[in-house]
């Protein structure tokens, strides 16, 4: 093809230091996230120093990153720099505790960038918990320099899961489609981010229409739905390779893919004759299961966390409502009795809840609510809002909303978003041009 | 994965592949027209610009008789009035032996994409189905679904949106 971008993978060496000692941390400081808001723990983070001792650019740049993460997730207060006192050295030199307690400091890091050689660089960090007066978590990291984002984020995680005993999202990607050009000729793109939006890049060059991105468990693989020689199918594109792969051969539309938790199937919808249905496409051996056969539309179907079950849409019932069926298609069962109509299920990380799309009187939200169906709660709304997912620990989602039109509409903007799964701290999600149907990738493989 | 079963795509261009796509059928048709005939010989120059030109004329035609239908919100059933259009239609179709279609399936803004395209594929579908029963040879027409991702009309109102609740009938 005509694209197309082989993303680079850096080989990344990650070793556990030895800690002075094991010890948990201060109990009081462990931040209780799943109650609403929370007071953000105050916590300093110090400029990783360089070889003289002095704060190195890299490692500047490290701390201004780990910091945005931890800062931007909500959990966090960054204690601003100009208060340190005495900022240590060297990660491995005991700081001054007394230093930083009257700050109101609970949390100080501190790392270290040498360089190895002309590419590599060794990035080490320790974690130390300022009312105990000990370390909690130490890592040294060897890399290439280019890949000093990654470490950043591989080090957020760190502290974030330390702190707050759940796992992190940092070191992830958001795969979405990137849109250009006029509301009736529209140009979309796949394109690829981190997830605090550096490192852009395009997958496909905007020749062909690309909906609905979504990763596989691994995050090598996208899988998507293009308009490849205008014929609307699911395509499947590996970030090593650059390639992307037509999946199957079926005589109708194919759309609304999903890779299962293992990334041994692709769950989607065939639409032929006026009917659409679910189907799962097993990919070592090309095996094809209808798992729904009905007149409605059945679409957008979602694994749960384990593979057992799949949630989807349809409109069977006479309006679009949630559905749950056995992985084989068996036991359907609607979840869904709320006023309005429900679209875009998606099943969280841990399994815990589903995340959809509802509309209701001209309204569009996200909302999220337990796999019985109890719960529901709205986390989000607006002209048009569609779309979510989730980060890998279950704390935040990401959607894309289409602003109130002005000019009658002939003038709108859509953009992407995430907001914590309680409902709070919405925030839009900078990207070159407009965006919609992003995808939050697991958390990479080292 | 096993590759062996899946078709890779090769480096091809994608010559008008947007044209044809939209509806601005016309100039997208005799554009790709004139760039494959550059190459040919003059006899063949000739034909094939004749060819593009009687095209051109056939799709102004079908525009003329009423080249789409349109549906209430969320639904994908053919009123009265699509169906006194689409006998036209069918009378053209029966005229052009030698023409292929193409059904078009579209929908308004006020859904999600992924129902969407299952929706504007029921109502390309209801279209051709329609066709077919006037006597529509099946293998002449093609249905394809764009969802909400080509609307006709911009705008955010009612009148736009009962627009581009449509199915358009395009020469292949």
């Amino acid at each position: 093809m005509n694209i197309i971008l082989k993303l680079p993978v850096f080989k990344m060496i990650i070793l556990m230091i030895s800690l002075l000692s094991t010890q948990a941390f201060s109990e009081d400081l462990r931040i209780k996230i799943n109650s609403g808001q929370v007071e953000p723990l105050p916590i300093a983070i110090a400029n990783f120093t360089g070889e003289e001792g002095g704060s190195s650019k890299i490692g500047m740049q490290i701390s201004t990153v780990v910091s945005n993460n931890l800062v931007g997730s909500g959990q966090f207060k960054a204690i601003e720099s100009a208060a340190f006192i005495a900022p240590p050295t060297n990660p491995s030199v005991r700081p001054n505790f007394t230093d930083w307690t009257p700050l109101g400091i609970k949390a100080l890091i501190t790392g270290s960038v040498k360089n190895i050689n002309d590419q590599q660089i060794e990035v080490e960090f320790r974690l130390w918990d300022v009312i105990a007066e000990t370390d909690l978590i130490g890592l040294r990291l060897s890399v290439n320099s280019e890949a000093w984002r990654r470490v950043a984020h591989i080090i957020s995680d760190e502290i974030f899961e330390r702190l707050s005993g759940d796992s992190g999202y940092f070191d992830t990607r958001i795969v979405y489609v990137a849109e250009s050009g006029p509301q009736n000729n529209r140009i979309k793109r796949l394109a690829i981010m981190d997830q605090d939006g550096e490192n852009h890049q395009f997958l496909t060059d905007g020749s062909f229409l690309v909906l609905t991105p979504r990763f596989s468990p691994t995050s090598q693989e996208i899988t998507y739905l293009a308009y490849f020689k205008n014929e609307p199918r699911v395509y499947i594109f590996n970030l090593e390779t650059g390639q992307q792969e037509l999946l199957g051969s079926f005589p109708g539309m194919t759309f609304a893919p999903r890779f299962s938790p293992s990334g041994e199937k692709i769950v989607m919808s065939l639409a032929e004759k006026g009917v659409t249905d679910i189907y799962t496409m097993d990919l070592n051996n090309q095996e094809v299961k209808r798992l729904t056969n009905s007149p409605s539309i059945d679409t957008s179907p979602s694994f749960s966390p384990d593979g057992k079950k799949i949630i989807f849409n349809s409109d069977r019932g006479g309006t679009q409502q949630l559905y749950i069926m056995d992985s084989n298609g068996r036991n359907v069962k609607r979840i869904s009795f709320g006023k309005g109509r429900y679209a875009t299920p998606v099943w969280a990380p841990k399994g815990e809840l589903i995340a959809f799309t509802k509309i209701l009187k001209n309204k569009f939200y996200i909302g999220v609510m337990s796999p019985d169906g109890s719960g529901e709660r709205l986390l989000a709304q607006g002209y048009l809002v569609e779309g979510p997912t989730w980060a890998p620990n279950g704390r935040v989602l990401m959607y894309f909303k289409q602003e109130a039109p002005i000019d009658d509409g002939k003038s709108t903007t859509v953009n992407l978003f995430k907001i914590d799964v309680t409902g709070f701290r919405e925030t839009r999600i900078v990207t070159p041009s407009d965006g919609s149907d992003p995808a939050w990738s697991p958390l990479l493989p080292n | 994965m096993n590759k062996k079963f899946v078709a890779i795509i090769g480096a091809i261009s994608l010559l008008s592949a947007c044209e044809t796509a939209s509806q601005k059928v016309v100039t997208g048709t005799s554009a790709s027209g004139s760039a494959s005939s550059a190459s040919a010989s003059s006899s063949v120059d000739k034909k094939k610009s004749l060819f593009a030109a009687a095209k051109q004329t056939a799709a102004d035609k079908l525009i003329a008789i009423g080249d789409r239908v349109l549906f209430d919100y969320d639904s994908a059933t053919l009123d009265s009035s699509a169906k006194i259009l689409l006998d036209a239609q069918s009378r053209f179709l029966r005229a052009n032996t030698d023409l292929n279609f193409i059904i078009e399936g579209h929908c308004d803004e006020r859904g999600t994409r992924e129902y969407n395209l299952a929706l504007g594929e029921q109502r390309a579908t209801a279209v051709r189905d329609y066709l077919v029963i006037q006597g529509i040879d099946p293998d002449r027409i093609k249905v394809i679904s764009y969802g909400k991702e080509k609307p006709a009309v911009v705008g955010s109102n009612t009148m736009a949106w009962s627009k581009n609740r449509r199915a358009v009938t395009i020469i292949d």
